[in-house]
């Protein structure tokens, strides 16, 4: 059995007098992790202490195998880092940057300036690489950012806010590439966000936190997994009509009907061997008008605003959930 | 391979070694110092001195050279322990000089443009961050400061039969006494451009604490009648060290015809040891990834 990504036990982190980790327990696994919650929760200060940068007041933090304070050396030859913040040397070109930075994590010199120019060009700076950073716009600046963080083939890439400030255009550009790497298996991600949107688009497995604490972990597979064939169907009329023939093709379903119009809305569970066009075809058959159908599942936003509320408050509660174990076995 | 196919590659290249890793700072840095003019113009100019005293030597040593300048009889000038203590003090200055104006910008602009979590996210302690940036400026300052007095002293070593064997503590006083200001000097510009982040203010803060020294251990003996403001005088506290180093005997002050004692030798030693642990204490505190906001 492969060691966890990232394994916390126990993780308390304290700074200046304050704690801002409290008691984190979880495993991670996923190709892409999720790091979510509101401003202030302890994203930066986890990916922080993963670094090496704070020692933990209490527990541990493991990254791909290896402890990250007593190991940390050997955990950042491994990582690759994209800070939140500006980070950069204003006077050097992207390219010499790169190259640096891939020096400094051991590349020798000759590798490091030919990788440097591949990641420019694989985060679409190629153009831009002799240009100095310090004269990039800051869509560019986070791309190099991205760069100096792959450039010498990390396997574990860790992106804080990497949309951070981005337009709209910039942001696609960022998830898309985020996506790429994902998908091509070579780096597994931690990416940290508040923005829904950018985990959900990017994520496999997402750790909410919430003041410190674990509000919630799921592994977002499994929640859109079975959640796929809940489908929501409002009918103009005859709608029990409709629901009695779904049912007799062997679908889980529920009418509710409107005021003894016929119509109202049907909750259907789909079978495997069901298809959607199946229902089409059933209504078809008997003239039944389909005003609306949707696929309804728990979105992230509903995860993460289930997090949010005050019962969600640490391991205890997350772990009674029983779709939200906090020990990475979902 | 092409660099601009759009693809990624894990690298599974060798590694260099992590023990001299630093060092890639130190060569950026030394590279980036290299393409300024003005500090090749400097270093042009910190070797002037240094042709000078060859010169000096070479005449002192060649009765034909000094019969040629109009010299008669033995060599007025005596190349001893007063000559290289001289040749330090003046190499000393311009080594200040430089790190005054190049050591902030090694410091500064990482810590301003927020670049050091993407430093120490690398396999590279805090501690090897600071050893190579000081790198940089032990190279640069041993450049103008024991390699020119070493050269001088070893020419004075070949062209004077006899002469090695009775001065061998001069070349160790030249080497340590011009690493022991390479080190205060360095890690004090280093401290004070971690402390303000601003390069040009790091500069001019070296500048003021090295010669704010003068007039406040002045002003101190007047209020308090003693040399110990002298503490804060850092060219007054190397010389004495150096002089003692050299074997030499400080140069008598006297004011109104009256000796002024000096500060003793321990007392500037441990000052300039202060400012060096000092100046490392700062660095602790202020080179690390994250800062910690209480």
């Amino acid at each position: 059995m492969t060691a966890p990504l990232i394994e916390l036990s126990g993780l308390t982190v304290r700074l200046g007098g304050r704690t801002v980790l409290d008691g984190l327990d979880v495993k991670l696994q996923g190709r892409a992790i999720g790091l979510l919650g509101p401003n202030g929760a302890g994203k930066s200060t986890l990916i922080n202490t993963l670094l090496g940068f704070y020692t933990p007041a209490a527990g541990t933090a493991r990254v791909l195998g290896r402890d990250a304070r007593k190991e940390s050396r050997a955990v950042r030859a491994r990582v690759g880092y994209m800070p939140e913040n500006d980070a950069f040397l204003a006077d050097m070109s992207g390219v010499r940057f790169v190259r640096y930075m891939a020096e400094l994590a051991g590349l020798p010199p000759r590798e490091a300036l030919e990788r440097a120019h591949e990641a420019f060009f694989y985060v679409g700076l190629g153009e831009a690489r002799y240009r100095k950073v310090g004269t990039y716009s800051l869509g560019m600046k986070q791309m190099a950012k991205l760069a100096q963080a792959i450039a010498h083939g990390p396997e574990l890439l860790l992106l804080d806010e990497p949309t951070n400030g981005l337009d709209p255009q910039a942001r696609q550009r960022m998830i898309r590439l985020i996506r790429e790497i994902r998908d091509a298996g070579q780096m597994r991600i931690l990416l940290s966000s508040h923005l829904l949107r950018d985990v959900e688009e990017c994520c496999d497995e997402v750790l909410i936190l919430k003041a410190g604490k674990l509000a919630a972990h799921c592994d977002l597979e499994e929640e859109r997994r079975a959640n796929r064939r809940f489908l929501e169907i409002e009918t103009a009329a005859r709608g029990a009509e409709l629901s009695e023939a779904v049912r007799a093709i062997g679908c889980e379903c529920a009418f509710f009907g409107v005021n003894g119009s016929g119509g109202g809305r049907l909750k259907v569970v789909l079978p495997e061997a069901v298809e959607v066009r199946d229902l089409y075809r059933l209504a078809g058959e008997r003239d039944v008008l389909i005003r609306r159908m949707s696929y309804r599942r728990n979105s992230l936003e509903d995860i993460f605003l289930s997090a949010m509320e005050p019962a969600a408050l640490g391991p205890e509660e997350a772990a009674s959930r029983p779709d939200r174990g906090t020990d990475g076995g979902s | 391979m092409a660099v601009h196919r759009r693809t990624y590659r894990p690298y599974a290249g060798t590694l260099t070694g992590p023990a001299w890793r630093f060092l890639v700072m130190a060569r950026y840095a030394a590279l980036d110092l290299l393409e300024s003019r003005l500090v090749l113009v400097f270093l042009v100019v910190a070797y002037i001195p240094f042709l000078v005293e060859c010169g000096l030597v070479f005449v002192a040593n060649n009765a034909v050279a000094r019969a040629l300048l109009g010299m008669q009889g033995a060599s007025p000038l005596d190349i001893d322990a007063a000559f290289f203590l001289r040749a330090l003090r003046v190499q000393g200055f311009l080594a200040f000089v430089l790190a005054a104006a190049v050591g902030p910008g090694l410091v500064a602009p990482d810590l301003a443009n927020g670049a050091l979590p993407l430093y120490l996210s690398r396999p590279l302690s805090r501690t090897e961050y600071v050893a190579g940036k000081m790198a940089v400026l032990l190279g640069l300052l041993s450049f103008v400061t024991w390699i020119p007095n070493i050269a001088v002293y070893l020419l004075q070593a070949s062209l004077a039969d006899d002469w090695l064997g009775g001065h061998l503590h001069l070349g160790r006083a030249i080497l340590l006494g011009s690493l022991l200001w390479i080190a205060v000097i360095g890690l004090m510009a280093l401290a004070l451009s971690a402390m303000v982040r601003r390069r040009l203010v790091a500069s001019l803060l070296m500048c003021a604490l090295f010669f704010v020294g003068v007039p406040f251990g002045e002003i101190w003996r007047q209020v308090m009648g003693n040399m110990w403001g002298r503490l804060a005088n850092l060219a007054y506290l190397i010389r004495l060290v150096w002089s003692d180093l050299f074997g030499v005997a400080p140069e008598v002050m006297t004011r109104r015809g009256r000796v002024i004692p000096d500060l003793p030798y321990w007392a500037a030693l441990g000052a300039l040891l202060f400012v060096a642990a000092a100046s490392l204490w700062l660095l602790e505190r202020r080179v690390r990834a994250k800062e910690i906001v209480r």
